[in-house]
């Protein structure tokens, strides 16, 4: 494959010309971020280049808008051919790309992965560092939050969508109970047990124990639970803002005030539809589902920022994914290419966009048309105004696990039972943190169990 | 003939000699793969999550395997005895579950168990109140064994009855002569007949219940915290081997549970082709 | 009343009864998808699963189901009968002649290859597909057809089903009676035992379709490309589309695409049924 791309590399001049076009959008020039990566590395005038010659790559993903996004870069770019593999979901994803790597054969040349699997990627050196490619000049373009999430020493990705926490309701389930938005979590429990009165098989919310919704409740409580430097990971699930939220939280349990109902199951969905769940915090991804899968809402739903604890906006990311370049991947110039465009061109996230994604570029997220947009759904509410200022009170510094998926994996199986046997959350979060001690000694890393 | 065995002991073997291999080694994610003797499995007769996975399946298996095969048993003789109502429409109704996928089947129970949309919430709503409630710790892995026994009741039924449809007529015509009563006959001469299928059925059925893994896997997705990752050996070593990243520990796990099944298997036949002597 | 005689014993409304409660237990899953196919989505969702509810939307759901996603589920029709003639017919050919050659050839080492047979049956199948899988990749299969066919191809059930049933119903006589005439080996496999063996024959190809029917676990990690999948594993991808983030409910589309995809197994039972239960008889009774 080296081969390959040295031809490839070799071609660069040819199209200097063309390279006008993708670099002025990007922010200027072919400068190489150095860092030691050079000998992979390419300019942009080479990476356009090697998008003008054209070939086959392959894309492994999960987003939906995939298709209108590459059928638009095929027409921009006709040489080059991108086979799609829909991934079907992220869980799948990492075994599936974990598989293909450890055969060393059918990797892809751009693969999307979570903020928070990123880590597991990177750390045994499976991902390409993009500073070799210029991207370092991507920055300005990416909320902070993103770019954190794909930048620890090196660049393993850019950054697709973003998720900051929102609080969304179902208008119509508060006001027959007579309940106010909540702005702090106290007030959210004292909603949370009138709606319950109000209607015993009605609830604020559902949660079943999910990894995912966890940590970001951490998050936005100001936890940093997990540390990862130089290989030496540190893990503390007891630190100030992790048992800041589970004491929080542990009355919602107790209580019963929560509906026991996984999220994502058809009947979790069902519950959406007929007002037997009030309200969701999830990522700014949400109102797309909600019209989707949720159609009997229309109208009734709205958005708040996420509660706080005394009154300071806070919030964390929930979900939110970027693509990356494996080390394997047998094209990785035309996937630096083709990655540039799907994520940093107008283009592109404009379609991303169209049908629901929301955006992790400032620049979108920034933009009037995106902010004044009038959401039919949300009775007419200027949804993203909420979403977007939600997206700059998210806490810096926080680091998922270098086995994080795997982590999440057993969270049932630790933290989970806590939500089903209505037992202290702190045992099953010290739980879970003795399991991914053992778990980070075993795989070889020195870890600092809190 | 010989090339085809060579092939066939190929296909086979050829995996299981590589687990074997495999389980030799340690895998990290830090580190790499690095040769581990036999520490695996010291692991492994020591991991108490792989005990758990295995006391579970030892429950299933002495609980769903008999009441599945009694009620195989039941249905075969029913069906033999030609005291039915249309029999051959119930031969094949009964045995049509074993058609459906495992996944469409989980699929469907899944949606009936469901207490809101399903039809265990018209059970509750009928008799006012939760009498049934699969989704929780005591009844989950009921809620398994039922779609189970679902899937292979017929299965298991038409081997009993075909084992039953060998005894020639005149057996059962000198038995009558001889003023056997229908309880005799059944006690005499059906089941020592179909002892033989029995046991095979047990020891295809002791497989099966080693190795469950479709029926909770899916539920998992719709109840995650009932069921572990650890919630019989199949899983854990599939999440070993997938989600965690640990290949070798995996295929360790994945040998000494084929020691254990085997042991069981084999003790089994013994009882069973003994007690035919 | 007078005793009865074995060839027309008297009908039982009990035993009826009885067994028709188990009938009920059996049919009532798929009573269930019978009315669920029928449904629209949201109706799925809200109404009662053993009755019809809303518009009849039956022919809406398969039209739905053959055009979605630009008709991938009939490529997936046709990849599984791909699988299953290749997968399940190479099964059964190569069960029947190591069964019948086991059965009638003594050679060497017999008795080591039915306990290595048996001990295959008995390690977890689920755990090995990882070993698998890694030999695959080294070999350049995974992510091909023949990822799925090769495993399939081994049957050990079957393998044993036809032993047995060879010992039994292919008398040795009539073998060395043949010898003695001077018919070949081959001669008499194809003249004299083949036909002895068609019901065994067919029963193993019963189980091995209905195993690659419904292979689910193999495909799964064997495969990336879903224009390879089979059926079973493209309904799990519809059911993963239908629940998690960024989900499109499609549960209508999975329902009616279960039925579709349990219709023809339940048709090839039908034809074969005549045919397997002598099939399973020497099978079973031999243990």
């Amino acid at each position: 494959m080296t081969i390959t791309r040295n031809r490839r590399v070799a071609l660069g001049a040819l199209a200097a010309l063309m390279a006008a076009s993708l670099t002025a959008c990007s922010g200027g020039g072919g400068d190489d971020g150095g860092g030691g990566g050079a000998a992979e590395g390419a300019s942009a005038d080479e990476i356009e280049a090697a998008l003008q010659e054209g070939g086959s790559m392959t894309y492994w993903t999960w987003t939906p808008q995939a298709e209108t996004q590459v059928a638009a870069f095929e027409k921009a770019y006709p040489n080059v051919d991108v086979t799609i593999v829909d991934t079907v979901g992220a869980g799948d994803a990492n075994t599936k790309l974990q598989n293909a790597i450890a055969a060393g054969d059918g990797v892809p040349d751009v693969v999307q992965i979570e903020y928070q699997s990123i880590p597991q990627f990177q750390l045994p050196g499976q991902l390409v560092d993009l500073t070799a490619f210029g991207f370092a000049d991507l920055e300005d373009l990416y909320t902070p939050s993103t770019w954190g999430a794909v930048s620890q020493q090196g660049i393993w990705g850019l950054p697709q969508d973003s998720g900051p926490m929102a609080f969304f309701y179902n208008k119509d389930v508060f006001d027959a109970a007579g309940v106010e938005v909540p702005t702090t979590w106290d007030e959210y429990k004292a909603a949370a047990a009138k709606i319950k009165q109000h209607d015993p098989e009605t609830c604020i919310g559902n949660d079943t124990g999910d990894a995912g919704f966890t940590t970001s409740m951490i998050w936005q409580a100001g936890g940093k639970p997990f540390h990862t430097e130089n290989g030496e990971v540190t893990i503390d699930l007891a630190d100030e803002g992790t048992t800041k939220w589970a004491e929080m939280y542990q009355p919602l349990i107790d209580d019963e005030l929560l509906c026991q109902l996984p999220g994502w199951s058809d009947e979790w969905y069902q519950a959406l539809n007929d007002g037997t769940i009030g309200s969701v915090a999830l990522g700014a991804w949400m109102p797309g589902i909600l019209e989707d899968g949720v159609p009997d809402g229309k109208g009734k739903w709205r958005v708040a920022p996420m509660p706080t604890y005394d009154g300071t906006p806070t919030n964390a990311e929930n979900g939110g994914s970027a693509e990356s370049i494996p080390g394997a991947a047998e094209n990785k110039l035309l996937a630096a290419g083709f990655l540039k465009w799907l994520n940093s061109s107008d283009e592109s996230i404009d379609a991303f966009m169209e049908t629901g994604g929301f955006p992790a570029t400032v620049k979108q997220l920034e933009s009037p048309e995106f902010l004044g947009y009038e959401s039919e759904y949300f009775g007419g509410q200027k949804i993203n105004e909420v979403l977007a200022a939600g997206a700059s009170d998210v806490n810096e510094g926080w680091q998922y696990l270098p086995w994080q998926s795997y982590a999440n994996s057993i969270f049932a199986d630790t933290v989970g039972q806590s939500y089903l046997d209505k037992t202290s959350l702190m045992d099953g979060l010290a739980a879970w943190q003795e399991e991914n001690v053992s778990y980070g000694t075993e795989q070889g890393f020195t870890v600092n169990g809190g | 003939m010989t090339p085809f065995l060579v092939a066939f002991a190929l296909m086979i073997v050829t995996p299981l000699v590589y687990s074997m291999y495999l389980s030799l080694f340690r895998n990290q994610l830090m580190g790499g793969t690095t040769f581990a003797g036999f520490a695996n499995y010291v692991t492994a007769f020591t991991d108490p999550k792989l005990w758990d996975g295995v006391g579970r399946v030892g429950l299933f298996l002495v609980v769903q395997v008999p009441i599945m095969l009694g009620i195989a048993l039941i249905a075969a003789l029913a069906i033999d005895s030609g005291r039915l109502h249309g029999k051959s429409f119930f031969r094949v109704a009964l045995f049509l579950p074993y058609a459906v996928p495992g996944v469409v089947a989980v699929l469907m129970w899944g949606f009936m168990y469901d207490d809101r949309l399903g039809l265990t919430g018209s059970v509750n709503d009928l008799v006012g109140f939760p009498l049934i409630d699969p989704y929780t710790k005591q009844w989950i892995l009921t809620a398994i064994g039922n779609i189970v026994t679902w899937e292979f009741v017929g299965y298991n039924m038409l081997i009993l009855y075909a084992a039953l449809k060998t005894v020639p007529l005149e057996i059962y015509e000198a038995a009558a002569i001889d003023g056997a009563n229908q309880f005799r006959i059944v006690r005499s001469i059906k089941i020592p007949a179909v002892r033989g299928a029995l046991v095979i059925a047990t020891i295809f059925s002791i497989l099966g219940s080693f190795q469950l893994f479709n029926e909770p896997t899916i539920l998992k997705q719709i109840e995650p915290a009932l069921i572990s990752t650890y919630y019989t050996p199949n899983i854990y070593a599939y999440n070993l081997s997938f989600v965690g990243n640990q290949v070798s520990y995996a295929a360790t796990v994945a040998i000494v549970m084929g020691l254990v099944t085997a042991v069981v298997a084999y003790v089994v036949q013994l009882r069973g082709t003994r007690r035919e002597i | 009343m007078a005793g009865y005689s074995y060839h027309r014993p008297r009908k039982s409304i009990t035993l009826t009864v009885l067994l028709g409660a188990l009938l009920i237990y059996s049919i009532l899953p798929l009573t269930w998808m019978l009315f669920s196919v029928t449904k629209t989505q949201p109706e799925l969702l809200s109404s009662f699963g053993l009755w019809f509810s809303g518009d009849f939307a039956f022919f809406d759901n398969v039209g739905d189901v053959l055009t979605h996603d630009d008709g991938v589920f009939l490529k997936w029709f046709a990849n599984t009968l791909v699988y299953v003639v290749v997968g399940a017919g190479g099964a059964t050919v190569l069960a029947t002649a190591a069964g019948y050659g086991l059965a009638k050839y003594r050679f060497r080492g017999r008795n080591a290859v039915f306990a290595v047979i048996l001990g295959a049956i008995a390690v977890p199948g689920t755990a090995l597909a990882v070993p698998t899988f890694l030999l695959f990749s080294q070999w350049g299969l995974t992510n091909t057809m023949w990822a799925v066919i090769l495993p399939s191809l081994v049957s050990p059930f079957g393998l044993y089903l036809m032993w047995v049933f060879s010992a039994e119903a292919v008398p040795t006589e009539i073998l060395e009676a043949a010898r003695v005439d001077g018919s070949g080996e081959w001669r008499t496999f194809f003249t004299i035992s083949l036909r002895l063996l068609a019901p065994g024959i067919v029963t193993v190809a019963l189980f091995a379709i209905v195993a690659t029917w419904n292979n689910y676990f193999l495909p799964l990690i064997m495969l990336n490309d879903p224009d390879l999948y089979p059926l079973v594993l493209g309904l799990y991808q519809w059911l993963a589309d239908a629940s998690g983030i960024g989900a499109q409910p499609v549960f209508n589309l999975v329902i009616t695409g279960s039925f579709l995809t349990i219709v023809p197994i339940v048709v090839v039972f039908l034809v074969l049924q005549r045919y397997w239960q002598s099939g399973l008889n020497a099978g079973s009774v031999k243990a």
